[in-house]
């Protein structure tokens, strides 16, 4: 895993502000694009879900 | 970072966090139908979609501007005319009207037209379930201090997200991005949540609170563009009598005479003298551009509204076109039914941050302050004691 704190952090806020833009300056590619990113603060919340089911069997 | 520096970030959070997190509740549940604004109207049996050409161009078929105001003023007989907003996709046609030309938007009917037929599709005076959410959400219904106020609450939010940003340094130091610790206590299931959900939606966050404060000083960036490149632009003196309604002089001639100044442009709206948008003197006529961006960088065509004649054709400036672009991104409006699912979503997870936070607020207000502080820097191994009441 990254160590660093802020790592992915910085890599989901760039994602989402990029897509925040992306679908402002046009129509068609532009939209997929920010839907597709700014879906990834989601999928990074789903992805920590299904971690912590695992690691909890682990740990009993 | 040192302890000092933590309980300093830490009383930061604590109380911008609080102090807003009660409206800023509020906002996040009245936001969340106002992102569906379209569909739910549509769904409550708004007006059927019209088809037809676009009510903003010059297609064949179209009939006058002067018509269509002719049309709305016999309507409500008496009053005259503020706004007239067009469309890209279909023929629907808007004009508000109100007893004077600078009358309070409680005071304004909207009345919708079809400009192939000059038929009134929507009855004025309509105020649905969407019109009150939007009132409460914009400004508690308390008018311009509302909306300060409100914009207050939203400079407190960004505070706590930086402050909140700041403190998750020190709390996620020896843990691994999206650690959720939910086999333990239910204060630390929750404190894990807090941070996992507001480190991943945080730009986002940022960009709707930010926009937010933009959009709550609407009315102040309004008048100062009014007072100040507006005026420019006009030449008037303030403060010079408004032209009587009695001598507006004919629409089609104005909009003939901005559209030959913007060429391949489309009007968004025009604003009658007398009102925020326009001088006493003049038609303001609004161009838009045809990208998602500069659909919303709209360029004023000042019209005389007596002869007729272009006074001054000027882009926005940077002030307004902040205030503009921080329209869609705020409310998300912009990029289809994905991206407001996505913004619904977004808006939930602030929604349980918001939750969260207070509940680990109330648990543990009573324990020691240093406790609270090493609960941070442990990332949550250490624990503060239970407050009294529990």
């Amino acid at each position: 895993m990254i160590r660093s704190t802020f790592a992915l952090p910085a890599i989901l806020a760039l994602l989402s502000l990029a897509g925040l833009v992306s679908a402002l300056t046009g129509d068609g590619w532009r939209d997929f694009v920010s839907w597709a990113v700014l879906s990834m603060p989601l999928l990074a919340t789903v992805w920590a879900v299904a971690r912590r089911s695992s690691r909890k069997d682990q740990s009993k | 970072m040192k302890r000092s520096a933590v309980r300093a970030w830490y009383l930061v959070h604590k109380w911008t966090s609080l102090v807003c997190t009660l409206f800023l509740l509020m906002l996040c549940l009245t936001g969340l139908p106002l992102i569906f604004h379209d569909e739910i109207e549509g769904a409550l049996g708004g007006p059927p979609p019209l088809a037809g050409p676009a009510s903003s161009s010059t297609a064949p078929g179209l009939l006058p501007l002067d018509a269509m105001l002719g049309r709305a003023l016999a309507e409500r007989p008496g009053e005259v005319p503020l706004y007239m907003a067009f469309d890209n996709e279909s023929p629907l046609l808007t004009v508000t009207t109100g007893p004077a030309p600078d009358a309070p938007e409680s005071q304004m009917t909207l009345m919708l037209f079809d400009r192939t037929n000059g038929r009134l599709v929507a009855p004025p005076g309509e105020e649905g379930i969407m019109e009150f959410l939007l009132q409460l959400h914009t400004d508690l219904f308390l008018g311009l201090p509302g909306m300060l106020f409100l914009g207050a609450m939203g400079v407190l939010f960004v505070a706590a997200l930086v402050s909140g940003v700041v403190l998750y340094a020190p709390f996620m130091r020896k843990l691994d991005f999206g650690t959720l610790r939910t086999g333990r206590s239910r204060r630390l299931k929750w404190l894990d949540w807090h941070n996992l959900l507001g480190i991943t939606a945080l730009a986002w966050m940022t960009v709707v609170g930010a926009t937010g404060i933009i959009n709550a000083l609407a009315t102040p960036l309004v008048d100062n563009w009014r007072n100040g490149a507006l005026a420019e632009m006009t030449g008037l003196e303030t403060g010079a009598a408004p032209l009587s309604p009695s001598r507006y002089g004919s629409l089609d001639k104005a909009m003939a005479s901005a559209r030959a100044a913007l060429p391949g442009n489309d009007p968004q709206f025009i604003a009658f003298p007398g009102g925020s948008y326009s001088s006493g003197h003049h038609y303001a006529v609004f161009f838009q551009g045809d990208t998602p961006l500069t659909k919303r960088l709209l360029t004023p065509a000042l019209i005389d509204a007596e002869t007729g004649r272009l006074t001054d054709v000027r882009p926005m400036p940077l002030s307004m076109k902040a205030l503009q672009l921080s329209q869609p991104l705020h409310f998300g409006d912009y990029g289809g039914l994905p991206l407001k699912l996505l913004w619904a979503a977004l808006t939930l997870f602030t929604i349980v941050v918001l939750g969260s936070g207070v509940y680990l607020w109330l648990g543990r207000r009573h324990a020691p302050l240093s406790m609270r502080l090493a609960e941070v820097t442990s990332g949550g191994r250490i624990e503060p004691a239970p407050s009294p009441a529990e």
